[in-house]
């Protein structure tokens, strides 16, 4: 990722003339089930770069019963601030954007950082609509600020091109891209101080949450095993299912293995389905039709095993293994075996 | 039911993308658009459902010029009842959201649809946007939609999982894969469209906050490089020790 880490404060001179203050930097901070995501922890390091670059600070904000908010300071907030409500039990956009709008105003913030999960992306255009503030989703990039500017980076046409936004509003939002920005982790825990807003009742119901329990979801998964057609029938796939295990991988397939329910339709990956940008993506038995390559490209290293020595995923792997992937998953579960035993 | 469909055009999925020589705008020679394909096979699909089931209409918005007509005509022949273009050349998604909830704010729609992205700026914010500016719920990533009454029942796409909510009174939807089945328009479809009623109104003035400014190509891949299938030790090796990702 090009971070843009190295443009500090001395080097922009433009800073000079930014208000510290009125540049705070606020990131609601996710949490699944009271437990805080790996999307929280990159967010949180995102926001505290960008007020590093503004000369600003970075506040975390944690909506609901939320364990140990406190350890966001590590990633780099000065300070975490908690709005306490039963509304918050169950995830709304209306109830949720409501609270985050009301912390931004309250705390005069004008730098918002959400997570482009499918909570933040619930989230950004509500904030934007209502805070009059315009918006990037699915950012690649810290903030360019040079100039008195806010330029900021996202994929376009399914991540077969790079946009830059310029962002003119006072309030700028923008949602985090999974995988985008390692995250540092070199703060220490901070103090955390009740915000008093009243959030609004919920229109919606939530009847039941079904998740596969263990499993990393697709779009923060760091590493993918996914499987196409070539595999013959959802019978095989215990191969698959084998190498993701020994990986600590999550499964994804193609569009026509969803489609044809071998697998979950949620385990899709491609222009339709998800879009996912792991550092390790291994295709089994996907030829690469353009539609599937458009969500998986940004993937930091392919690797492609098929038996078709012409398959156009070739010429987007950075590896490749052109063999049966019925003799060849094996081998490679073996090798990854070897190789975590050490 | 009254029934809003909010669609966009979009470049085909199979489209090679590129952009003028300065890197600022979308080169579009030769690219053949579509219909977004999520506001088409689920939205559209799903609104034109439950209209045939329960009676009604199905109303599609376009915030674009004169050149999208042909797209929203193809919405009318899947089964809409009429149309809406609001005049613009559109440059952000809040404009979009905000020309939408100007039309829909006096209209009492029961159900606001739109896919979950768009497949060319994949901003995936309008639905939330309307559904801000409406005062309104917004259900995202639905795959399953259920009418019963004054109550809708979804399910939606979480991380890993599926979430299933009610709904009472009005609310706004985005629609994702497993919604419905795609619908190719019939002749009798095709024909009824061209006599369906079909608004072309002005925009209001509202700012774009954000815009895109300049374009790139992502870094080309290098090169393959093979691994013998009989040696996935090796692979091992280079995945661990030069590419680092294990």
């Amino acid at each position: 990722m090009d971070t843009g880490l190295q443009i500090g404060l001395e080097t922009n001179p433009q800073s000079a003339i930014r208000n510290p203050k009125s540049e705070m930097v606020i990131v609601f901070a996710e949490a699944t089930n009271g437990q805080l995501k790996k999307a929280a922890f990159e967010a949180v390091t995102y926001g505290a770069a960008t007020a590093q670059l503004l000369g600003s600070q970075c506040v975390a904000l944690t909506l609901g019963n939320v364990q140990n908010p406190g350890q966001l300071g590590i990633y780099g907030a000065s300070k975490v601030f908690n709005v306490q409500g039963t509304a918050f039990g169950n995830f709304d956009s209306q109830v949720y954007a409501s609270a985050i709008a009301q912390a931004t105003e309250k705390l005069g913030a004008l730098v918002v950082v959400l997570s482009h999960t499918s909570t933040g992306k619930s989230l950004l255009g509500r904030l934007a609509a209502r805070l009059n503030a315009g918006s990037v989703p699915g950012a690649k990039s810290l903030p360019d600020v040079s100039g008195g500017g806010f330029k900021v980076t996202k994929g376009v046409y399914s991540g077969k091109a790079i946009a830059t936004y310029e962002i003119s509003s006072p309030i700028k939002l923008i949602s985090l891209g999974g995988n985008e920005i390692p995250l540092k982790a070199d703060g220490n825990e901070v103090a955390i101080e009740t915000l008093e807003i009243a959030a609004p009742t919920s229109k919606v119901k939530v009847l039941s949450v079904k998740r596969e329990d263990g499993i990393v979801p697709l779009p923060e998964a760091t590493t993918v095993v996914s499987a196409g057609r070539g595999m013959k029938g959802p019978e095989n796939w215990g191969i698959v299912e084998e190498l993701a295990q020994v990986m600590g991988a999550t499964t994804a397939c193609s569009r026509p293995v969803a489609d044809a329910d071998w697998r979950p339709h949620h385990e899709h990956v491609g222009q339709t389905g998800v879009a996912i940008r792991p550092n390790l993506y291994i295709a089994i038995g996907i030829s690469g039709a353009i539609q599937h390559l458009a969500g998986v490209n940004q993937s930091k290293v392919i690797v492609v095993i098929n038996k078709d020595p012409e398959a156009p995923f070739f010429k987007a792997a950075d590896y490749g293994v052109v063999g049966d992937l019925f003799e060849v998953v094996p081998k490679l579960t073996a090798a990854m075996r070897k190789l975590k035993q050490g | 039911m009254k029934l809003l469909v909010c669609v966009s055009k979009t470049p085909d999925t199979t489209s090679k993308i590129s952009f003028t020589a300065d890197g600022t705008k979308f080169n579009d020679a030769g690219i053949t658009f579509i219909m977004n394909p999520y506001d088409e096979w689920y939205a559209l699909v799903r609104a034109c459902e439950l209209m045939e089931k329960n009676g009604g209409t199905v109303t599609l918005i376009n915030v674009g010029g004169a050149d999208n007509d042909q797209t929203i005509r193809k919405g009318l022949a899947i089964g809409a009842t009429d149309a809406v273009r609001v005049d613009a050349e559109p440059k952000s998604a809040l404009f979009i959201a905000k020309q939408i909830a100007e039309h829909a704010k006096s209209q009492d729609y029961d159900i606001v649809f739109c896919g979950k992205e768009s497949i060319d700026y994949n901003g995936s914010e309008v639905g939330a946007m309307v559904a801000e500016f409406l005062d309104l719920p917004f259900i995202s990533y639905a795959s399953k939609l259920d009418v019963n009454g004054a109550t809708a029942t979804v399910e939606r796409d979480i991380e890993g999982g599926v979430e299933t909510l009610e709904v009472s009174g009005p609310f706004v939807l985005s629609a994702a894969k497993g919604m419905a089945e795609q619908r190719i328009p019939n002749m009798m479809g095709i024909m009824k469209a061209k006599s369906k009623p079909f608004a072309v109104v002005p925009a209001v003035a509202f700012p774009d906050l954000a815009v895109p400014v300049a374009y790139t190509m992502p870094k080309e891949k290098t090169g393959v490089k093979l691994v013998s299938p009989d040696d996935m030790e090796e692979l091992v090796r280079l995945l661990h020790e030069e590419a680092k990702v294990i």
